[in-house]
Order: C-alpha cells, then structure tokens, then sequence
C-alpha cells in the first residue's frame, strides 16, 4: 500500500491445456523432449498443411468457461500475423472479437469476486534461444528455434482490473491454478511454463474511480515475481506521478535479477497484427447437449470445497485455516475425520499445520480420528498429540499404542488433584486472587496455574483437566 | 482426343488386361517427350516414378487385383499440390529444392485408384495469374496456337491435356484458375463445390476460395475423375461431409426440363462478341435438347472482381508469410534475422506476388479493414445471395468462361487490371462457393476455342454434370 494511491491490476495469464496432442494437430503435446521431436507438418507450418482442431482442447476450455461461471459462446478463430522466427506460419491462431468463454468470476479465499473478461484458446509459439549478444535477438550471433512448443493449446484468461495489491493478485494467480489443476484443463505447474502471467498495472489517488494509465508487465515466471513485479511497477509509477511527470502505456519485461521493471525496446508505431478470420477452421458452435456433459462432470471447486469444509467445522469464512488445507487439497481427508467424529477444531489444526509434511495426506482419516479422541478425551496433551501424529506418519502403529510406548499415560485423575492442591498450597495469594478475582482475573490466574502444574507434573497433565480441576476447587 | 484415348477407356483396357499400365505410360512419357518442349506444360516429369508405379498396376491386374477406376491412367498434377519426395515449387524461387514429406490427399486418392502420376505441371507463381506468365520457371504456350498462352493459373495442366500428353490432369481453382485455362485451350475444366475436394496438401493462395478440380478432353472424365478425388477428408476442416454424388451415372440423364438461365450481366460489356456469339448459341443448343431458358439478374455479380481483389491478396499475404527463409526453401543471408527474411522474400517472390502481398496486408491493416476486407466479405455474401435468388427461379447458370480467347503472349503482362479481367465469369461462382465447369462450344473469330461455363448451386454437380454433357454432344465440331 502506497498512502493516498490505490494500485489497480488486471491479469493475463496462459494455461497450456493438458491435451495429449497439440491445438491442431496429432504432434504430442509434453514438457521437456528433445529439441524439435515434438513436430510434425502442421507445428512447422509446412505448405499445403492444414489445421485441424482438437475437440479435448475446446471440451477443456469449456470446463474452464464453466469454472468460471462465463457465458460459453459460439466463437470463431482469427489470424494474428506478425513475422518472428520462433512462429512456423508467420501468424497465431488465436481467437479474437469472438471469443469461446466470456463474463466470469473467480472467487478469492478472501470471498472477493474478480471479474473474468474472457478465456479465449490460441496455439503457442515455438522458443527462442538467441546465442551472443544479450541474448536478445538483436545483436545475437545466432538463434536457435525448438518448435515442440509451437501448436501447444493455451487459454488465455484475461481478468478484469479488479486487483487492488500485489498480495491480492498473488492469491488469484494461486486461486486460478488450483481450479485448473482441480478440473484437469491444466497441470499448473509455473515452473514448466504452463501457466504464464503478465501483468496489467495501474496507479490511480486513492478514491478515484477512473483508471490511471497501465503499463503492460511481461516475463512473470512465478507468484513470488509476480509480486515483486507488481510491488515495483505502482511505486515506480506513483514516483513517476508525484515528480508531475505522466506514465506512458507501454510494455515492460521484468528483470528478475535487479528487480526492476523495464521499457521493451519500443517501436517505431504500434504493432498491427491485421487480424481476420482464420479461413482454414469452421465457426465453433458447442452445442448445450455437450456442454451440458461438461458441466455434469465437473469435480467441486476450491470454492465450494472451502465453504463445505467450514461448514463442516462450523467455522465462518475466510478462514486461514481452511484456504490453507482446501489448496493443499487434503479437505477430504480433514472432512473425513470430522464425519469419523473427531473434534472439528483439532482436525483443522493437526490437518493444517501438523499433516503439511510429506506422507500427511496420505494419513487415513480414521488414524486421525484415533488421535484426536484421545486428545479430547484428555489422555493426551496437545503437545504429545503433535508428537505422537508424527510417529504415526513414519510407522504403522496407533495413536494408543505410540502413545504407550511413549509413556504419554493419562495422569490418574488424584495424582492431578494431589499436584493442584500442591501448587495451591505454595501460592495463596494467587489462589485468593483466582477465587475472588473477576472473569479477567480468573483466565489470567488460569495461565499461570496451568503452568505450575505442567512443571510440577514434567507436562503430563492436561491442560483442560487442570483448568476443570480449577474452577471446582474455586466453588467448591 | 479419340475415344480410346479417354481415361475411362484406358481404364477399361488395363483393367480388362488388353493394354499393360507400362506401355500406356511409355507412350504418354514419349509423348511429353516429344512435344512439351515446345509447350513448357511440365516443371518436373517423374518418369521413373511413373514406370515403377505402371509396372505395379500391371502386377496387380496380373494377379486378378482390380486397381480402380484410373487403373493405369497418366495424370498430371499442378506443380501446388505436394508429392512426397518430389518437387512442389508452385512456380515460385522461393521453394526451390524443397520437397514436400507427404502427398496431398488428392494425390493419395489418385494412387488409391490406380492413377499413374506422371508429372507436375507450370502455374503462375502460387496460381497467382490468368496466363502462366508469372511462373518463375517461365511460361507455357498454348497447344492450339503456339503464340498464345494457355491461360492460368493452371495453364501448364490445361496445356498437357489439350496437347494429348494426359487424358487428365488436375488444376486449383481460386478465381477461375482451373475454367480460364480450359477454355483457352479447349478442354474441360471443372471447379467442384466449396469443401467438396479436399485441400490438405495444396499449398495455399486464398484458403476460402483454394479448390481443386479436373481438367481433362472430355465431360465423362471429368465426371470420373471427380468421383475419384472428392469426399470428405478429416485432414481439411472446411471439407464437407457428404456422399460424392455419382455423376457418370446422370450424364446421359439429358437436359429435358432443366431450368437454365443465361447470365444477362455476365454478357455485355468486357465480353468480345464472338464470345458472347458463341454462349448464346450454346443456350439455344440446350434449348434445343429440351431445356427451358431465360436470361437471369446476378446484379452483384458485376462487383465479384472488385470483392475478389481484397479477399484473395488478403488471405495470400498472410499464407504466404511462412515463407520467410526460416525452416526451408531458398533462404538469402543476411547480418540480422529480419534481414535475412526481407532479403529472401525479395530474391525469393516474383512482381505479381509481391503486389498482391502488398494488396492483401494494405485491405487488412487497421484503419482500413473495415472499408476494404470488411465491405469485400459483404459483397461476397451480397453475390451469394444473389446466386440463391437466381437458382430459385433456375437449375443452372449460363455464362462465358473467359470474356476472350487465348491471347498473345506478353499482351497483358504490362497491365495487371486487363490481367485481373480474364477472371471477370469466373469469379462469382469462386465467392459464392458454387461448382461451375468450362466446356469447349466452338471458337472464336479467331479459330482459337471458346468455352461455355455452366453453373450450379453447392452441392448440384449432377445437374452441372447433365448440362455439360449435353453442351459437349451439343458443340460445334
């Protein structure tokens, strides 16, 4: 947050769709094969071939259309032309006024609602690697083109400028991956480069509603620069604004390295891309029966899975807790425990924070449920259960058996009483202070006899008992 | 052409086991042998591959197979559909040494009936003209008069079969490609419905309006060789999926009622007289065998050139990027990548490839699409519905197909427009998407071939078919 300015981003991000085959041809569609293996006549553009639309790529855009409640409509492609090496036909397929999914929303953790515009499919393009000079293909010595790329489906989904903070475009990025990964359109993984996001920033004073100038925010390789990115990009402006000087809409690739955004090298006039329909393909007219199919087999969102879960708990959202659990995708297994009739909010802790290591979703629920009943039945403290869950996760003995191995015995109810009555008699003013003291008073004193207990007792007590025996000994 | 020579009676013979495959292709061999340097029809005449293929057929006969209906028949190909291992230059530099790693569906539906590929024929550099004087490779003379050009763009198939080298060949057709030829050199030329043939495989000029067709001495062969290469293809996704109307069957049907309308805005102006002569009487001749006739209004037809001329260019300029020096075909060095592609471009395209390049990226460049392209694509949907209206009230359309006979070589390659004006009968049935065929009615004042076009709504080639089969009985010998 910048006093007196309000940061506005819209978002772009490209999915590449987890086809088998390319957007429009049988070449495989993978990560990581030798350089120009993944090819066949249509990826290189050869002449006389010619494109050949992949239904998975459309069934998968249209999932995403209804994960995004967008209206699914009859779209056309279009030809995108511009000369670069790395585009076997010299143009993108691509759609363009036309588009199949339009006039969504994604719902954030938070409950905030951002707007989705339109996710629109086109074809990717083929990589570059330029050698010598600055590794930009001006001044390069050579370059060096692998088309395994070109032809990959992507859909590019493009937000509305309902972002307000850096953290906030972050937790739509994430929100974002998670429904891809949830309904299959996409692996989501940044780090492969099959969800790609560039960034549309703005500056306005705070409380105005009309939009300040953007710039457009290229080479976001993960939620960290993307942060980063947008972070520098409404400071820079803002600097730029509060000097009387005004922010010129333009392009700009991040530097990773110096953690700045700067000018893309600008042309002379603005790129015309003379789009037109692509003559090649047929208009894409889904009909309702098969979306209908779609929208039957979609699995629940992340949304949804956050709202059932908190209901279950019987908590309110947002809830940390849940958001947490719910994107690691281990909401079935807490709600599982919670059905076996573990303590809803224990489940929420040991799920969230104790089951976040490697093997914890693969604990079986009724292991959990074990665990969790002796907790609350007090034969164990909080502190032994978190032990003695993460024994369970490396053996396969239970929660009873671990804890008797471990000597984390219930301590028999009169040695307790016997160890109160001990601190008691060693702190009378404390104890008059909790037996007449106010309800502010009494949680205080609380704390403080609690932990003379644990240490009188080396932590075998349980601190609810402790506290029950308490408030009895005060009426009594 | 005698009637032995016809394709489906070449068939018939090697079918039957009277002709060997060999010999038919030896003798066509020798044929082009002897005759095409005076004619330039051919690029690139795969000899050896054509025996090897004969000597195959006449296994298969031998051994009691039945290769299909074109067992043994030589055929021709414009040098724009690819054929694996062998050349597709599409009369342009820019392709030299390239060879295309598949066959065209065409290709593979000839071989599956038993075709013989014998060669590739001249164009117009990427069947961008209306003489073959735009071919990189130089240009090819009309059979009939030696001083004329055969028409283009698929002047060089037009020539072969009209020189009696091939009973068939095949043509592309974008705005009259395959007809024009065909009727400047007295053969038939038919241009199939939109999507009826597919295009994998023929390298594009104007993806909307790109079909292939037959050109051959002979309606029936025409028809036979249609059935043979059309049908939907899973590979072209503008290709239709229909049933290939068998029209052999319906040749001899007549034209006994059949409703023709004489095109009134394709006979006046722009049209020589003894052409419009001679269309005329190919009306009255139908009339004759039991058509009933009337002129009929195709107002908007007079527009097509104008639509033409900004829909094809713009569709070429962005085919014809991907040939940028980048993955194949000539490449000219240069110190940087975009001078590199600007240097292969220049070396690599010829003038009238160039100016339709800069005709299409002009119409398609903001701030001017909407008055070029956008107002062309609606005056071609003007031009079709006009075409509706007027198929309402006929069954098929009546029309020259060229508005002259063949003309001199050189005669109009200073003049792009009077160029442009070949196409002028063509063109509409080329926006509309409809099949038209260019049958030989006779000649000109001249003594050089006139050809009739008659044309049908999508998907009525059997009625087209009956037309030209009795405009052919019909015709002046």
């Amino acid at each position: 947050m910048i006093e007196g300015w309000e940061t506005v981003i819209g978002l772009e991000v490209h999915a590449e769709l987890a086809t088998a085959t390319k957007m429009f041809s049988g070449a495989p569609n993978r990560f990581g094969s030798e350089p120009n293996t993944d090819i066949d006549a249509v990826t290189l553009g050869l002449p006389g071939s010619l494109p050949v639309l992949n239904e998975k790529a459309v069934e998968l855009a249209i999932r995403l259309g209804v994960a995004l409640g967008c209206e699914i409509r009859p779209s056309i492609f279009a030809r995108k032309n511009y000369f670069y090496p790395d585009m076997p036909k010299d143009f993108q397929i691509s759609q363009y006024d036309q588009p199949i999914n339009v006039d969504g929303f994604l719902e954030l953790p938070s409950g905030k609602r951002v707007g989705i515009e339109r996710a629109h499919l086109e074809e990717d393009t083929g990589k570059s690697t330029h050698v010598g000079g600055a590794g930009r293909i001006t001044g390069a010595d050579h370059s060096l083109v692998d088309y395994n790329r070109a032809g990959v489906p992507l859909l590019e989904i493009v937000s509305r400028p309902d972002l307000r903070s850096a953290e906030e475009a972050r937790q739509y990025v994430a929100e974002l991956r998670a429904v891809l990964v949830a309904t299959g359109v996409s692996d989501g993984k940044m780090e492969e480069g099959s969800m790609r996001v560039d960034a549309n920033v703005s500056v306005r004073p705070a409380g105005s509603d009309t939009l300040g100038t953007r710039c457009e925010i290229k080479n976001l390789n993960s939620l960290r620069s993307l942060g980063r990115a947008v972070e520098y990009e409404a400071l820079r402006q803002v600097d730029l604004l509060d000097g009387g000087e005004r922010v010129r809409q333009e392009t700009r690739h991040w530097g990773e390295a110096d953690g700045r955004t700067h000018a893309m090298r600008s042309k002379e006039e603005a790129e015309d891309y003379r789009y037109f329909p692509e003559p090649d393909l047929v208009p894409l007219a889904p009909d309702d029966e098969w979306v209908g199919r779609i929208r039957a087999s979609m699995p629940v969102l992340p949304a949804e899975r956050r709202a059932r879960l908190a209901a279950a708990a019987g908590v309110s959202l947002p809830h940390e807790g849940v958001a947490v659990i719910v994107g690691r995708g281990q909401d079935s297994q807490a709600l599982a425990a919670m059905e076996g009739g573990a303590d809803p909010a224990r489940v929420l802790v040991h799920v969230e924070q104790n089951l976040a290591v490697e093997g914890g979703a693969a604990l079986e629920p009724g292991r959990l449920v074990a665990l969790i009943d002796l907790e609350t039945s007090g034969a164990l403290t909080a502190t032994q259960a978190k032990a003695v869950l993460a024994e369970m996760l490396a053996t396969d003995a239970g929660a009873a058996e671990i804890a008797a191995a471990r000597g984390y015995e219930a301590m028999d109810p009169n040695a307790l009483a016997a160890a109160l009555d001990g601190v008691i008699a060693a702190h009378p003013e404390e104890w008059e202070g909790f037996r007449t003291g106010d309800d502010k008073a009494k949680g205080k004193l609380t704390g403080f006899f609690v932990g003379q207990v644990m240490r009188a007792t080396q932590g075998k007590a349980d601190g609810r008992a402790v506290t029950a025996l308490l408030r009895d000994r005060a009426a009594g | 052409m005698s009637e032995n020579t016809t394709a489906a009676s070449l068939a018939a013979a090697v079918r039957g086991g009277d002709r060997s495959a060999v010999e038919v292709v030896e003798e066509c061999l020798a044929a082009i042998d002897a005759g095409d340097r005076a004619l330039h029809a051919f690029l690139t005449v795969t000899a050896e591959a054509a025996r090897a293929a004969a000597a195959e057929i006449d296994q298969r006969v031998a051994a009691g197979d039945d290769p299909g209906p074109l067992a043994g028949v030589p055929v021709a190909l414009k040098d724009n559909m690819c054929t694996r291992g062998v050349a597709t230059t599409c009369g342009s530099r820019i392709l030299e040494g390239w060879c295309p790693p598949y066959d065209a569906t065409v290709v593979e539906r000839l071989a599956a009936a038993g075709a013989i590929v014998v060669g590739k024929t001249n164009l117009d550099e990427f069947a961008m003209g209306s003489s073959t004087e735009n071919s990189a490779f130089g240009p090819s003379r009309n059979p009939r008069d030696t001083s004329r050009v055969p028409g283009g763009s698929s002047g060089g198939s037009a020539a072969a079969v009209a020189a009696g080298f091939v009973p068939l060949a095949l043509g592309s057709d974008t705005g009259g490609s395959i007809r024009q030829p065909a009727a400047l050199c007295g053969v038939v030329g038919m241009k199939p419905t939109y999507g009826r043939v597919s295009r994998s495989g023929l390298v594009a000029f104007a993806s909307s309006l790109d079909q292939i067709g037959p050109l051959t001495a002979t309606v029936a062969d025409a028809a036979l060789l249609f059935e043979v290469i059309a049908g939907h293809d899973p590979l072209d996704s503008t290709s239709i999926p229909e049933p290939v109307p068998e029209v052999g069957a319906h040749l001899d049907d007549g034209v006994e009622g059949l409703r023709v309308g004489l095109v009134t805005e394709l006979l006046g102006e722009g049209i020589a007289p003894d052409v419009a002569v001679r269309t005329r009487a190919a009306a009255d001749a139908l009339e004759e065998a039991g058509a009933k006739v009337e002129e009929v209004a195709v107002p908007a037809a007079v527009y097509g050139l104008s639509a033409y001329y900004l829909i094809a260019p713009a569709e070429a300029s962005s085919n014809l990027a991907r040939f940028d020096g980048v993955r194949y075909g000539l490449r000219v060095d240069a110190p940087t990548t975009q001078e590199m592609m600007v240097a292969t471009r220049t070396k690599g395209f010829g003038p009238e490839v160039k100016r339709r390049i800069m005709l299409g990226t002009y119409a398609l460049s903001a701030g001017y699409y909407d008055a070029y392209y956008g107002k062309a694509q609606r005056v071609r949907t003007l031009i079709a519905d006009d075409f509706a209206a007027a198929y309402e009230r006929v069954d098929v359309l009546l029309a020259p197909t060229s508005p002259t006979t063949a003309f001199p070589l050189g005669d109009k390659t200073a003049d792009p427009m009077a160029m442009y004006m070949n196409d002028v009968c063509t063109i509409p049935s080329s926006l509309s998407g409809d099949p038209a065929v260019s049958v030989p009615f006779g000649t000109g004042d001249d003594g050089l071939p006139v050809g009739v076009q008659v044309m049908a709504p999508a998907l009525a080639e059997i009625d087209l078919f009956r037309a030209a089969a009795a405009l052919e009985a019909s015709a002046p010998r």
